[in-house]
């Protein structure tokens, strides 16, 4: 048994005890919840806080995988392997099949970080999902910062940032009428660290490239890009090998690595300590487009 | 002693959330900017994006401001809109700042930020001392039972660091907090800008012998803020395995709003009224000998009595009230519509949800003069008033200075789904 020592509760257990308290909160009063899962190391530890808010029972609704087709071998595999350990039912939103149907086309710049949008909202209209966990956290980017717990969203997806619902105590309003849905961010108030510092103490394992790994590489706008089958030098661009891991694992095509040495849960925590510039300001070509380009997507209906 | 270095090792660090207010004046953007910066926080692209935002627009100095700023409309219209959220920790405390703003309209978004606060820093400008925002700040922590209140005397630079006027204001402002039934209060001199008193104790104010401001918010004590006498343990989902291999389990999930819960203590149910006594109380991680707020903890009994979501789990001797008629203070937060006598809203108290019918509206109260107008008959946005509602469900419900889990509510209009309203219970009958 656990000993309390003097009522005592540290900030990860305080996080970790809101997030339950979050995630079922959500299982009681909305009708057909889905987590999004990509394999990135916020949606695992999402994933984790799910097992934890209705063990013994099974977590009691699907993930959902938005799969730009632009993707890291080592992070499908992730996905599969704990989709099967786990028992959990896997939805697979395509946005390869979503460009053959015609449902979006390729952007001019091959990114595919906007295309997602609409192929996210048509899977939540077809399942007719009425609240999405997401992994987004309030640290990560400004307009986030203003982000509700419980994000409502109107009938077309979108989220109008000066006509949000006040949060007040713990009491989260998840109203909505048919074809409306929520938002649910379950780590809105975990950093960077405390998401290293939960997986150091769950043991989580995660794909393999959050770790330091040798891999090529080319710099591009100050950023190293993995030269892969979405990547490929262009003009004076050369390729070489470096010492990298991933901060953030996004769409392969625009989600850079940075030089590390942290081969360890331990050493990559005390390198996000250590380091001075963000998560994504450091790893994330489509934040770079615009000043607001992240609330621009959001009000998409973007994560 | 300074603690600007960031922790690695996360086991001993504790959570504290402070609302801070105050308008761009007085310099609360700078002291959020100082606070980050200081503990090592503020980020490089981060702060090389305001400086560029800055300079594009022609602003003196580097606006801090535009850190949490970050909608277009804010930056367009130079305005903060809504709470934002801002992170920073020392090697004993990770701290959660609600950011709220302080213009007259916005009294929705300070209570929103100061009802989740554990301390409010209230700014003022040492040059212009107390002005009516301060006033309405201060009543407005003390009415949502914020424990801590800490007013930072700002721009003491501007004032040549004089005691006299620092002592004035203090003096004012602890007359005022007094009125208020305001809980522990600290007052710090401090320049936002140049530093002082943030971090470690300034040169510039040898007369001042309390803490710097970052000191006090790793120390000020919260731990015995809650209440952990009033067992109330909300029931929010019943866990019952569909599995071969997990059979005839049933357990009440739910977060510890106060009190200690023990394997083997006599329990009563309500709305039910049933008693029974506690087998279990079980987490992902295994059975644990107590349960206190704010652990999320799934509980067991040794009947098998009808209980669901919205009932609570008390002590047989220290419960709730049971009761549809509720005197609640409103804060109203829609602009489209004001609360009216007569009314039907939806309510949700804890994790009970419930319809309410406003029977009337005692008085309307003015924050800044905290005169109480009799003769009002309708709520307006950002306006505060004493409510007497009609509940079609019992709630199990506190005074809220008693409990602020079990004595708060939202009010919610059934048409538009928009959260309208913020109830504090006063009295239950």
């Amino acid at each position: 048994m656990r000993q309390p020592a003097a009522y005592r509760v540290s900030h990860l257990d305080a996080l970790e005890a809101e997030s339950v308290f979050v995630i079922r909160e959500v299982v009681a009063e909305l009708e057909r919840p889905v987590l999004l899962f990509s394999g990135g190391k916020d949606s695992i530890v999402m994933l984790r806080l799910a097992e934890k808010a209705f063990t013994p029972a099974r977590i009691p609704f699907p993930v959902m995988h938005v799969d730009t087709g632009h993707n890291f071998a080592e992070v499908l595999d992730y996905r599969d392997q704990r989709v099967a350990e786990m028992g959990l039912h896997l939805v697979v939103a395509s946005v390869p099949e979503a460009l053959e149907s015609g449902l979006v086309q390729e952007s001019a710049d091959g990114m595919r970080n906007r295309i997602q949008t609409p192929v996210l909202l048509d899977a939540v209209e077809k399942y007719r999902f009425d609240a999405l966990f997401g992994g987004a956290r309030r640290d990560e980017e400004k307009a986030r910062a203003k982000e509700r717990v419980f994000s409502f969203r109107d009938d077309f997806g979108q989220w109008d940032p000066k006509n949000q619902r006040p949060e007040l105590w713990s009491l989260y309003n998840g109203r909505h009428h048919p074809g409306e849905s929520i938002r649910i961010f379950p780590l809105s108030n975990w950093t960077e660290l405390d998401v290293w510092h939960y997986i150091a103490r769950e043991k989580l394992s995660l794909p393999s490239i959050y770790y330091a790994h040798e891999r090529e590489v080319i710099e591009r706008d100050g950023m190293l890009y993995a030269v892969n089958e979405f990547i490929s030098p262009r003009g004076t661009e050369t390729p070489f090998p470096a010492q990298v891991r991933y901060r953030t694992v996004g769409d392969a095509s625009c989600t850079a690595a940075v030089r590390s040495d942290a081969d360890t849960v331990e050493k990559v925590i005390e390198e996000v300590a250590a380091t001075r510039i963000t998560e994504r300001g450091a790893t994330r070509g489509d934040d770079r487009v615009s000043e607001a380009a992240m609330e621009d997507r959001k009000r998409e209906g973007y994560f | 002693m300074t603690a600007t270095a960031i922790p690695t090792e996360a086991r001993s660090m504790d959570l504290l959330r402070f609302a801070t207010a105050g308008s761009v004046d007085d310099g609360k953007s700078t002291l959020i900017g100082r606070l980050l910066y200081d503990t090592k926080s503020l980020f490089t692209d981060q702060l090389e994006a305001v400086e560029a935002v800055s300079q594009a627009r022609g602003d003196e100095y580097t606006n801090l401001a535009l850190l949490t700023d970050g909608l277009r409309a804010e930056r367009e219209q130079g305005i903060t809109i809504d709470v934002a959220y801002r992170y920073f920790a020392t090697p004993r405390r990770k701290f959660i700042i609600a950011d709220t703003p302080g213009h007259t309209q916005y009294t929705r978004n300070m209570v929103t930020g100061a009802s989740t606060a554990d301390l409010a820093l209230i700014l003022v400008d040492a040059r212009k001392g107390l002005v009516e925002q301060s006033r309405r700040h201060a009543f407005l922590c003390s009415l949502l039972r914020v424990p801590h209140l800490v007013l930072c005397v700002n721009k003491m630079d501007l004032v040549d660091w004089s005691q006299d006027v620092f002592e004035r204001i203090a003096d004012e402002f602890t007359a005022f907090a007094a009125k208020l039934e305001a809980p522990d209060l600290t007052v710090v001199p401090i320049s936002a800008l140049r530093g002082d008193n943030i971090v470690s104790r300034s040169e510039n104010t040898p007369w001042y012998e309390g803490p710097s401001l970052l000191h006090h918010l790793e120390h000020v004590h919260i731990a015995s803020d809650r209440n952990l006498v009033d067992v109330r343990f909300p029931v929010q989902y019943v866990i019952r395995p569909q599995s071969t291999t997990v059979t005839d389990y049933r357990g009440y999930a739910g977060q510890v709003a106060s009190g200690v819960l023990k394997p083997g203590d006599e329990v009563m149910v309500l709305p039910s009224g049933f008693t029974s006594r506690i087998v279990a109380i079980e987490t992902a991680d295994g059975p644990v000998e107590e349960a206190f707020p704010p652990m999320s903890v799934t509980v067991r009994l040794t009947d098998e009595i009808d209980i669901s979501r919205g009932d609570l789990i008390c002590r047989p001797t220290n419960a709730p009230a049971v009761a549809q008629d509720i005197e609640a203070m409103i804060c109203w937060m829609d602009e489209t519509r004001p609360l009216r006598v007569g009314a039907k809203y939806a309510i949700k108290h804890t994790t009970r949800s419930a319809r309410a019918v406003i029977r009337g509206l005692r008085y309307r109260l003015d924050v800044n003069s905290l005169h109480r107008d009799e003769s009002a008959t309708e709520l307006n946005l950002n306006e505060i008033g004493r409510v007497r509602l009609r509940t079609t469900v019992p709630l199990l419900a506190d005074e809220y200075r008693r409990n602020r889990t079990t004595g708060g509510f939202i009010v919610i209009d059934e048409m538009t789904n928009r959260t309208v309203g913020a109830g504090m219970i006063v009295e239950t009958g």
